[in-house]
């Protein structure tokens, strides 16, 4: 019997180190990836890297503004866009977890959340890019808010399930009407959350290139005009990664430098936001 | 006539199909305590959250009836206005926990966006805490949140939430329930002292607190009003059976 429990004992000590390993292995790739993006791309990251477009082949220097600033732009219209439909609709999927509405309205989030990016960017290519005769800017935009919806969506309702019953009907016992309950008590308690959420999903956006290719296309100058092919991180990183230009490929790895930072800093942040913030129940 | 406050005519509540409240009549008079009592699912709450209208806030939930404040039904009112004007305190403490000490007080005109001037929100502030018995403890830290405080502080500070509004009536849904005794006899205390301005209805399965802290108790059983009276009367020579029953611990 002695015998037996030590043979017990060691296969746990063997179960819990292999558990023990896979989770740091799990840590492997990502560090691999860093390592490798800061070797080949911080280098090339200065000032004048920020702030000037791409240098035509064979000139040197040149830089990502163009990327920088329509990345930032269509991020931004796509915010504007998602995150008040995103929320509107994760407040009444839990509010109204039961209805068939809800049921069939939460459904369509899980496929959507499931359809593959570049079918997002076909839909849209022939929505708007079509019928505007032009790739544009807002084109790009509406395929990134429909990349968002589905994350902004399932966070806010998520976090707003978890937050107790006992608190609405501490405001509707006060005689707070529906939406000043849920804009003055429910949305500032699970702010925390709903903001988590959505820095997530402009984390999951930024590096969309799929739903960009026939919607902004891409434009090798600067442009503010929503209405004009607009460059992105991504869209940039790929047509400078596939060039046979070395020039050309630096820019490549100096831009995926830039937004794996970015997606880093933004998870990062996420995460001190959700613990400073949260509310204690 | 004019010391009713509350009165209840073949008052019924219902979820979905299943009768909970059945044909309660019953006339509470003004400043009194009003303890209501019985054994679990036996109505009392639903009772209770019909009179300030939360009841049919429940999927499915209905009632029909009449349950009139000062005279008027409050199911010809605004829900709104009813609870508005009508206070009440939860089983577990609910402060809001976005919300400051000070803000939690004064969280009916808060949330309700009442333009309340600064100087007015101080004296609501320190009259509803002190007659919460709680403003000792908090007055200097008033501007921390109000999740910090303990269970009894919580569920005081809930009360003052509700004294804010000025309202006649306070309803109370097992307002000890959650908290441990000494919360308790602190919040027990305070019943007495809120008596003169106010009239509490108090739902409690606890048979001691009915005992010690209201002037007249209502039985219910099954969803049935089966006996109000004098506290003293109900617990020393109660007229019903099933109150005798269930007061010597027959069933609970």
């Amino acid at each position: 019997m002695e015998a037996r429990i030590g043979l017990r004992n060691t296969k746990s000590g063997i179960f819990k180190g292999i558990i023990i390993f896979f989770a740091f292995l799990i840590t492997l790739p990502l560090i691999i990836i860093l390592l490798y993006i800061i070797k080949q791309g911080a280098g090339q990251v200065n000032w004048h890297f920020l702030t000037h477009v791409p240098a035509p082949v064979g000139e040197i220097g040149g830089g990502i503004a163009n990327a920088l600033l329509g990345s930032f732009i269509m991020v931004l219209i796509a915010s504007v866009i998602a995150i008040p439909v995103g929320m509107l609709a994760g407040i009444y999927l839990s509010e109204n977890p039961k209805t068939k509405l809800a049921y069939y309205s939460g459904l369509c989030v899980d496929i959507l959340q499931g359809v593959p990016s570049i079918v997002v960017g076909i839909v849209v290519y022939f929505w708007i890019v079509k019928p505007l005769g032009t790739f544009s800017a807002l084109s790009g935009s509406v395929a990134l808010a429909i990349m968002m919806l589905p994350i902004v969506i399932r966070s806010t309702e998520q976090t707003l399930k978890l937050l107790p019953d006992s608190l609405k009907e501490a405001a509707l016992s006060l005689g707070v009407p529906y939406h000043r309950v849920i804009l003055k008590v429910i949305i500032p308690c699970g702010f925390a959350g709903i903001l988590s959420g959505i820095m997530l999903s402009i984390a999951r956006i930024i590096g969309e290139t799929a739903p960009l290719l026939f919607t902004a296309f891409g434009n090798p100058y600067l442009s503010i005009s929503v209405t004009k092919p607009m460059e992105s991180l991504p869209h940039l990183i790929f047509t400078y990664a596939t060039s046979p230009y070395d020039d050309w490929h630096n820019l490549a790895w100096g831009a995926s430098f830039i937004l794996l930072m970015f997606v880093l800093v933004l998870n990062i942040v996420t995460k001190v936001i959700t613990r400073k913030w949260k509310v204690q129940l | 006539m004019e010391s009713t406050i509350v009165k209840a005519e073949n008052y019924n509540s219902f979820f979905g199909t299943h009768q909970v409240v059945k044909d309660v009549n019953i006339s509470i008079k003004r400043n009194e305590v009003i303890a209501v009592m019985g054994p679990s699912g036996c109505g009392k709450t639903t009772f209770l959250r019909g009179i300030n209208r939360m009841h049919e806030l429940i999927p499915g939930a209905t009632s029909n009836g009449k349950i009139l404040l000062d005279g008027q039904n409050v199911y010809d009112m605004n829900a709104i206005y009813v609870r508005y004007k009508i206070g009440m305190v939860f089983q577990r403490p609910n402060p809001f926990p976005n919300l400051s000490i000070y803000e939690n007080v004064i969280a009916g005109y808060l949330l309700n966006g009442l333009k309340v001037s600064k100087a007015d929100k101080d004296v609501i502030v320190e009259k509803s805490l002190t007659s919460a018995a709680l403003w000792k403890e908090v007055k200097d830290s008033l501007h921390k949140k109000g999740t910090f405080l303990s269970g009894g502080q919580q569920q005081r500070l809930c009360i003052a939430r509700a004294i804010a509004m000025e309202p006649e009536l306070i309803l109370f849904d097992e307002p000890t329930s959650a908290l441990d005794p000494i919360s308790t006899s602190s919040v027990e205390a305070l019943f007495h002292e809120l008596k003169a301005k106010y009239t509490l209805i108090i739902v409690t399965h606890n048979m001691q607190q009915a005992a010690r802290v209201s002037d007249k108790t209502a039985f219910f059983y099954m969803g049935e009003l089966v006996e109000f009276d004098d506290t003293k009367q109900m617990f020393t020579n109660p007229t019903d059976q099933r109150t005798q029953n269930y007061i010597t611990g027959r069933f609970s």
